[in-house]
């Protein structure tokens, strides 16, 4: 058997926040920042005039402002302005701090949807599942969710907006649960199916909500009713209708927080992972391996479908035929940049959430097109996805682990 | 003359591990050097310094005399330094030809593999050196003493001088082992040079010109194989007394706490692996299944373990019939499971040693109250387990996958006999393992016998079936050939059994 100095490493039963698993998706995303500077900068034409009319320091010097402007904007789309915000608080204007914390509230909005799916990914990863149908599941929970929203009236709050959360729940898990059935009673793959279900749930969404769909208001937009009030999520600045920022975020906190504990406090959680980590020794130790399957792609869906609901109840409170914003596959690279903890999701949402948020002001400022986010995404996830070029370019070090791995084999298996 | 491998003051050192401290070693030409030690004494870390794949912290390496700096496995190739890792390095839908062509591809006319000039040089080694490999096989379908052989022409076909092989008998069979020591004495003979991991004492008896054994990541001492005696090589290795022969009582068999009527069990490619066997295990016994690998004892222990289905035939534990019962229903009924391939079945190598160590029973009290895990109790448990069974490090949050071998076997043996089970079915509980490992292993099981437990032991080991059971079972093309009570039958005499030569019983009908 291969001999290996006994190196203690712990495997975390808590979130692993070592410095080494913080400091790279860090330092991934400075370094997406400075490409997606130089994207910017060599698409700005009037960096390209400065440098034909003035040389070369009147081009440095328009570089540099033109980023300045656009992370500026960025900045203060994702977090607000610092200055505005100090001084609304000395004023005691509440209208004027509400409009200053207004970019702050709409990135805590988005991140909302973020936990939610990126949980749901996540989960399923540590089950040892691929489940890339977190957009379907979405869907789906969408419908389920407005349908209780508009179709229960004179239905006191606390009674309809736990069922039409309860409904969101429902329509995510069974969504997440026919792939899961599939793959343990057939073996077929739940990137497939899930992937499948994606499109069956996009259709039937066009399908109930088309102009007289059997979920589409009366008139001429492929839209459903409105939702009755009594299932709304209560919003925290009621008095200014610009804030969509609503107690979804804080149910979305605890619910990572009750993923995390079923994860890693549970027998179930146990379960899961172990079938995650290695199905042989799970069967071994006397755990139903397609039982398991079908519970984590059930709560995994039902994750997914909490992002639908919160967003339904929460923001919208109807549902338009073009629902999603891509959540559910954003989801699949929050759950790896938060490496599939419910701690590291959270912090990747937030992230993405501010991403999208300070775009939408980096556009109306500063013109940079929104999709320099999609930019930065990418190359964050891909320098999450392959720490080696971070690694590389700072000059880190392959943790110890790595060379560890070489050693850990066992004979004749290939 | 100089050696042709001098290593000078290695030092290798792992956070918290001094993995390799200042090893001196020499290598001669045409000379099997063995390198003997117990898991974790530092040869793999050594061979891999050796190799490039680490780099040392102190220490020099020379080649011929002359000072070599290998910075990786690149570089060691290119000083003809080649290595026979423990875990095969081979793409199995390949060909062997390709395989062996894989990363120095001969190309002719710009583009085209050059598969024809690979194909002859791998036919004239294999001749060379009576390798007998057929280069147009796919490598995933040959047996593992020939996949071996296909890695050994990995390194001839670069050119390696010194070969380096990493406990290459650990997969093989007795006979291909022979076949193996033959395409050694060839190797040496052409002037080669080979390092030997082993800790197996009568095979580095057998081919070993020097042995220098290795204790804690120090060279501890050296010796001359064939003057030396197995009892003390054991005892360089181990650093104290050891006893090769297990001490045991006389058993007292009492109750039958394992029926087996007429099992029928088939195999992963629908064969008949199991052909309606009959057997008891009694109370305070241990019964050794002994038989070459691949005569149904796999197939045999999953079906007793609720691991495979059961085509015909019936098993009781105690009173209780368990045929086709789930595993935890078997657990549950008493039956502690070593199992055959530790890394696959028996452990979670990314979990902490503390959840392997509940890994079958974390639902129950005291490891849950409900639904909810105990932490306290885990880790108590733990930290009590590792110290009674001698797991290194004792550190129960280290992940399993970062123990030696030997200590992940000893983390298995400390959850499965830990139990109060009246049934233990041990599946070659020993493989791989070094001599204070496979020492402590069997003690326990002879403990766990004494405290009226039954044992089923299944192990390819016939020294080991030798020495535990009290009766043995011989296994031959899924049928009992033979049952033997302990000191009855010379190891000569099982050896027909387990050949099919003799039999005891008549043969059983064809069944299918």
């Amino acid at each position: 058997m291969s001999e290996k100095p006994s190196q203690p490493q712990v495997q975390p039963r808590k979130p692993r926040l070592n410095l080494q698993s913080l400091g790279l998706p860090l330092l991934a995303v400075v370094t997406a920042l400075v490409i997606g500077a130089l994207v910017i900068i060599f698409t700005d034409s009037s960096v390209y005039e400065a440098f034909g009319t003035g040389g070369l320091f009147a081009g440095l010097a328009r570089a540099a402002e033109v980023i300045g402007t656009a992370y500026g904007a960025f900045f203060v789309g994702a977090f607000g302005n610092p200055a505005q915000i100090i001084q609304a608080i000395f004023s005691g204007d509440g209208q004027a701090f509400l409009n200053a914390i207004y970019p702050l509230t709409e990135t805590l909005r988005t991140t909302t949807p973020y936990i939610f799916a990126g949980l749901a990914v996540a989960f399923g990863f540590q089950g040892g599942l691929f489940n890339i149908g977190a957009e379907g599941q979405y869907f789906v929970a969408g419908l389920t969710t407005v349908f209780v929203g508009y179709s229960l009236k004179g239905v006191p709050a606390i009674i309809h907006l736990p069922l039409a959360l309860l409904a969101g729940i429902a329509g995510g898990a069974l969504w997440g649960a026919i792939p899961g059935l599939l793959k343990a009673k057939t073996g077929a793959h739940e990137v497939i199916n899930t992937i499948m279900m994606n499109y069956i749930a996009f259709r039937l969404a066009e399908f109930m909500l088309d102009v007289g769909g059997p979920m589409a208001r009366p008139g001429y937009r492929p839209v459903s009713p409105e939702i009755e009030p009594s299932a709304y999520l209560p919003q925290f600045f009621p008095s200014d209708s610009n804030i969509r920022f609503n107690v979804g975020f804080f149910l979305a906190l605890a619910v990572a927080w009750l993923v995390h504990w079923l994860l890693f406090k549970t027998t179930l959680g146990f379960e899961i992972r172990t079938v995650g980590k290695n199905a042989h020794a799970a069967r071994y130790a006397g755990i139903n391996v397609p039982r398991t399957i079908v519970i984590t792609m059930v709560i995994a869906g039902g994750l997914a479908g909490l992002a639908g609901a919160t967003d339904i109840l929460g923001v919208l409170h109807f549902m338009p035929n073009a629902f999603s914003s891509g959540y559910g596959f954003d989801a699949i690279a929050l759950a790896l940049l938060g490496n599939s903890q419910p701690s590291g999701v959270v912090l990747a949402s937030l992230l993405f959430g501010a991403l999208k948020a300070g775009a939408r002001n980096m556009q109306g400022i500063a013109g940079i097109p929104v999709d320099i986010t999609a930019i930065l995404q990418g190359l964050i996830i891909i320098f999450i996805a392959a720490p080696q070029i971070i690694r590389s370019l700072y000059g880190l070090r392959q943790p110890a682990k790595q060379e560890q791995l070489v050693l850990t084999s066992g004979w004749g298996k290939m | 003359m100089p050696p042709v491998l001098q290593l000078k003051g290695m030092t290798k050192r792992f956070p918290g591990v001094l993995a390799n401290d200042h090893i001196d070693l020499e290598l001669n030409k045409g000379e099997v050097l063995a390198l003997l030690g117990e898991n974790g004494a530092g040869k793999t870390t050594l061979m891999n310094v050796l190799y490039g794949l680490y780099a040392p912290d102190e220490g020099e390496i020379f080649i011929n005399g002359k000072k070599a700096t290998i910075q990786g496995p690149t570089d060691a190739i290119m000083q003809g330094i080649g290595m026979v890792h423990q875990h095969f390095m081979l793409v199995p839908v390949f060909t062997v030809t390709e395989n062996v062509m894989l990363g120095m591809e001969s190309i002719k006319n710009g583009v085209f593999l050059d598969r024809q000039s690979a194909r002859e040089r791998i036919i004239s080694l294999s001749s060379q050196y009576g390798l007998d490999v057929d280069p147009d096989a796919l490598v995933g379908s040959l047996p593992v003493g020939l996949q071996q052989r296909v890695e050994i022409i990995k390194l001839l076909y670069r050119n390696a001088d010194i070969l380096i092989l990493d406990e290459p008998t650990a997969v093989l069979t007795p006979q291909e082992v022979v076949g193996l020591f033959k395409i050694m004495r060839a190797l040496i003979a052409d002037g080669k040079s080979i390092i030997f991991i082993s800790h197996k004492l009568k095979e580095v008896r057998e081919i070993a010109d020097r042995v220098v054994v290795l204790r804690q990541g120090r060279v501890v001492g050296q010796a001359d194989p064939k003057v030396t005696s197995e009892l003390k090589l054991a005892e360089m290795m181990v650093g104290r007394q050891v006893i090769l022969n297990v001490e045991k009582k006389p058993a007292e068999p009492k109750e039958p706490v394992l029926k087996v009527e007429n099992l029928k069990v088939l195999s992963d490619r629908h064969q008949m692996a199991v052909r309606g066997i009959s057997f008891e295990v009694r109370s305070g016994e241990i019964v050794g299944v002994a038989g070459v690998q691949g005569n149904g004892q796999t197939e045999l222990v999953e079906a007793l373990t609720g691991l495979r289905h059961i085509v015909e035939g019936k098993v009781w534990v105690g009173n209780k019939d368990v045929t086709n019962a789930s595993p935890r229903v078997i657990t549950e009924a008493g039956v502690a499971h070593i199992p055959e391939d530790r890394q696959r079945d028996g452990l979670v190598l990314p979990f902490p040693v503390a959840d392997n160590l509940v890994l079958n029973t974390y639902y129950l009290p005291p490891a849950a109250k409900g639904l909810r895990l105990q932490e306290d109790y885990i880790r108590d448990h733990a930290n009590k387990l590792v110290k009674e069974y001698d797991v290194r490090p004792p550190m129960p949050l280290v992940a399993a996958g970062n123990l030696s071998g030997g200590n992940q076997q000893k983390v298995i043996v400390a959850r499965e006999l830990s139990r109060p089970d009246k049934l233990v079915i041990a599946s070659q509980p020993t493989r791989g393992l070094d001599v204070g490992s496979i020492e402590y292993i069997h003690a326990q099981l002879v403990r766990k016998r004494d405290a009226g437990a039954g044992v089923l032991l299944v192990s390819a080991e016939l020294d080991e079936i030798m020495s535990l059971a009290d009766r043995i079972l011989v296994m031959y093309e899924g049928e009992i050939t033979a049952v033997l009570q302990a000191g009855e039958a010379s190891k000569e005499e099982i050896g027909l059994y387990m050949a099919g030569v003799k039999r005891q019983f008549a043969h059983q009908e064809e069944t299918r």
